[in-house]
Parts: C-alpha cells; sequence; structure tokens
C-alpha cells in the first residue's frame, strides 16, 4: 500500500487535508468530539512517523 | 452490540431524509448509513461500536494509517453520496456522539449556521489546485571574467549562482499568486492550505500552491480549462476534484 495512490486515483493526503479540517499541520492536532465535548487530542506527529516508517518499509 | 456509539458524516438538507440514496452506500467499518433528522436539517450517520470508536479504542486506531485510510475513503463516499444530489456540510473525520439525542442536539443548536453553510454551498463544487515549481536547469552565464584572482572568481560565481536561485525563487512565488488570482477570480470563494509534507506525498517539486476554489456548477467547465491550459514556465498546476464542498461548509462566520 502506498499512501500517494489508491485504486480510484484519489490522494489520501488531499483527503486528510479535507477530513481533518484546514490541512495536515505537522504540529497539528486532531480533536475528537465525543457528545460534543472535546475528549481527546492527538498529535499528528504519530501520524506523520507512522507514515513515514511506512513509507521506508515500500 | 452494547450501546452504539452514532458516527457523523456530514449535515445536509431535510430533503435528504426522504429518500432512499444511501441505502447501499458502505459506511465506516461496514456499518450502514442512515439518518437523523430535526427540522430542516438531516444528519448523516452510523451506529458503531464503542469497542472500536469509543475515546481509548479511537485513539489507537486513528494512529493506524490503515484503519485512518480506510475510516477516510468511507467517511469520503458517503460525503460525495450525499453531496450528489443535495447541498452538504461534510462534518471533520471521526466527530462522534453518544446517541441520536446527541446528533438532533447539535442540529437544533447549530441550526442557523447549518442552514446558511448549506445555502452558501448549494449548486456549487469545489475544486483543488496545487502548483509545483517547476525543475530550474541553472546555467551558469559565461561572462568575461575581471581581473580576478581564483578565489575571488569563485565566490563571485557562487553569489552569481545565489542570484539566480533567489530570483527564480520569487518568480516561482509571483506566479503562484498570479494563479491563485486568477483561479479566484473564476470561483466565488478560496481558501489556501498549507503545502502538503512532501514526505506524505512523495512529490519531488516544490509545492508553491496547495487551494480549494467553489465554483458554481456552470462555471466549472470554465474553471477547469482554465487549469488545464495554465501555461507559466514556473509552475505547473494540478487539479484535483470535482469535490463536495469541504473547504467552505465550516460553522464560522465567512
Amino acid at each position: 500500500m502506498t499512501l500517494a495512490h489508491a485504486d480510484d486515483g484519489l490522494y489520501l493526503v488531499d483527503l486528510l487535508d479535507r477530513l481533518l479540517a484546514g490541512g495536515v499541520v505537522l504540529t497539528g492536532d486532531v480533536t475528537i468530539s465525543l457528545a460534543g465535548v472535546d475528549l481527546v487530542r492527538i498529535s499528528l506527529r504519530a501520524l506523520i512517523s507512522s507514515v513515514s516508517a511506512l513509507m521506508e518499509e515500500t | 452490540m452494547a450501546d452504539a456509539l452514532v458516527y457523523v458524516y456530514a449535515v445536509s438538507v431535510a430533503e435528504l431524509a426522504g429518500t432512499d440514496e444511501l441505502s447501499a452506500v458502505p459506511g465506516v467499518d461496514g456499518a450502514p448509513v442512515r439518518v437523523v433528522a430535526d427540522g430542516r436539517l438531516t444528519a448523516v450517520v452510523s451506529s458503531v461500536d464503542p469497542g472500536r470508536f469509543g475515546e481509548e479504542a479511537l485513539r489507537r486506531n486513528l494512529e493506524d494509517l490503515r484503519w485512518l485510510e480506510n475510516a477516510a475513503r468511507a467517511h469520503h463516499g458517503v460525503v460525495q453520496a450525499v453531496g450528489r444530489h443535495h447541498p452538504v456540510a461534510p462534518v471533520r473525520l471521526a466527530t462522534i456522539y453518544v446517541d441520536d439525542d446527541g446528533v438532533r442536539a447539535l442540529l437544533a443548536a447549530h441550526a442557523q449556521r447549518f442552514e446558511a453553510a448549506l445555502e452558501r454551498v448549494r449548486g456549487r463544487v469545489e475544486w483543488g489546485v496545487k502548483g509545483f515549481a517547476v525543475a530550474r536547469h541553472d546555467e551558469e552565464q559565461q561572462e568575461p571574467a575581471p581581473d580576478l584572482g581564483p578565489g575571488a572568481a569563485y565566490l563571485m560565481r557562487k553569489r552569481a549562482a545565489g542570484d539566480r536561485a533567489r530570483l527564480h525563487h520569487r518568480l516561482v512565488r509571483d506566479a503562484a499568486e498570479d494563479a491563485h488570482r486568477a483561479l479566484t477570480a473564476l470561483a466565488v470563494a478560496s481558501r489556501r492550505y498549507p503545502p502538503q509534507d512532501p514526505r506524505l506525498t512523495g512529490h519531488r517539486d516544490e509545492m508553491v500552491l496547495n487551494a480549494a476554489y467553489l465554483v458554481e456548477e456552470s462555471a466549472s467547465r470554465q474553471f477547469r480549462d482554465a487549469v488545464e491550459r495554465w501555461d507559466a514556465a514556473e509552475v505547473r498546476l494540478q487539479l484535483t476534484g470535482p469535490w463536495a464542498p469541504y473547504s467552505f461548509a465550516g460553522l464560522e462566520d465567512q
């Protein structure tokens, strides 16, 4: 699996830019709403580093 | 499943609730897609397993790239299906409520702003445009050398090379701004994103423009043509879309 391409040619990064509302920012956070209350903040650093590791494998 | 949570994909208009357009669309983790109606709005949702979408599980899953990709693609599939025939306000990935009452409360609390967002995007489509710096082949000008020693001549060549690079960089930036201005003129609204991390995209050329444009459906052909025919020496443009209006359906006042 590569990050840049999928069967439908849709770049995952373009999708995440939009679905994470405002683009994938290196030091950004994702906030999850549970019952309307901000409950979890996940650092995208973890995502970036897991992605980098994945790309090194392929 | 015990006390399913409610995953929200998007908000749309009341008319959506009366259709079966979403009955065959797969949701996150394969869950069926359904709606929660309130007033003039319809939330598009799936019931999901707290074992996978509760706080702790979600935190782990969002850091698993394969899970994240599957969830993103499913979420996108639902949003695009809604947007095919109705104005749609896509909701951020992994927005989860305890139950349908929570979703109805969300709709009621923000009814006016949701309705304004939906009217803002009605009949309009989003296009994404990325601009990349055209790779430059530096050619050293052979100028008659003044009477310099080799060290000074070397430094002068280095400085000249640096000047050419800086000039090129400025030309690239100007070309990107020209493109953005021209495309904004063809759109109802535009929004810029930071350049994407090349570690994520694998792009070798520098990304100098990453923008979304909200375009009247009737003007889409003209917009696409403008991008595909854009002719600039320093920047090449890449079009993505059409997208549901992810970048323009926010609740903040615009």
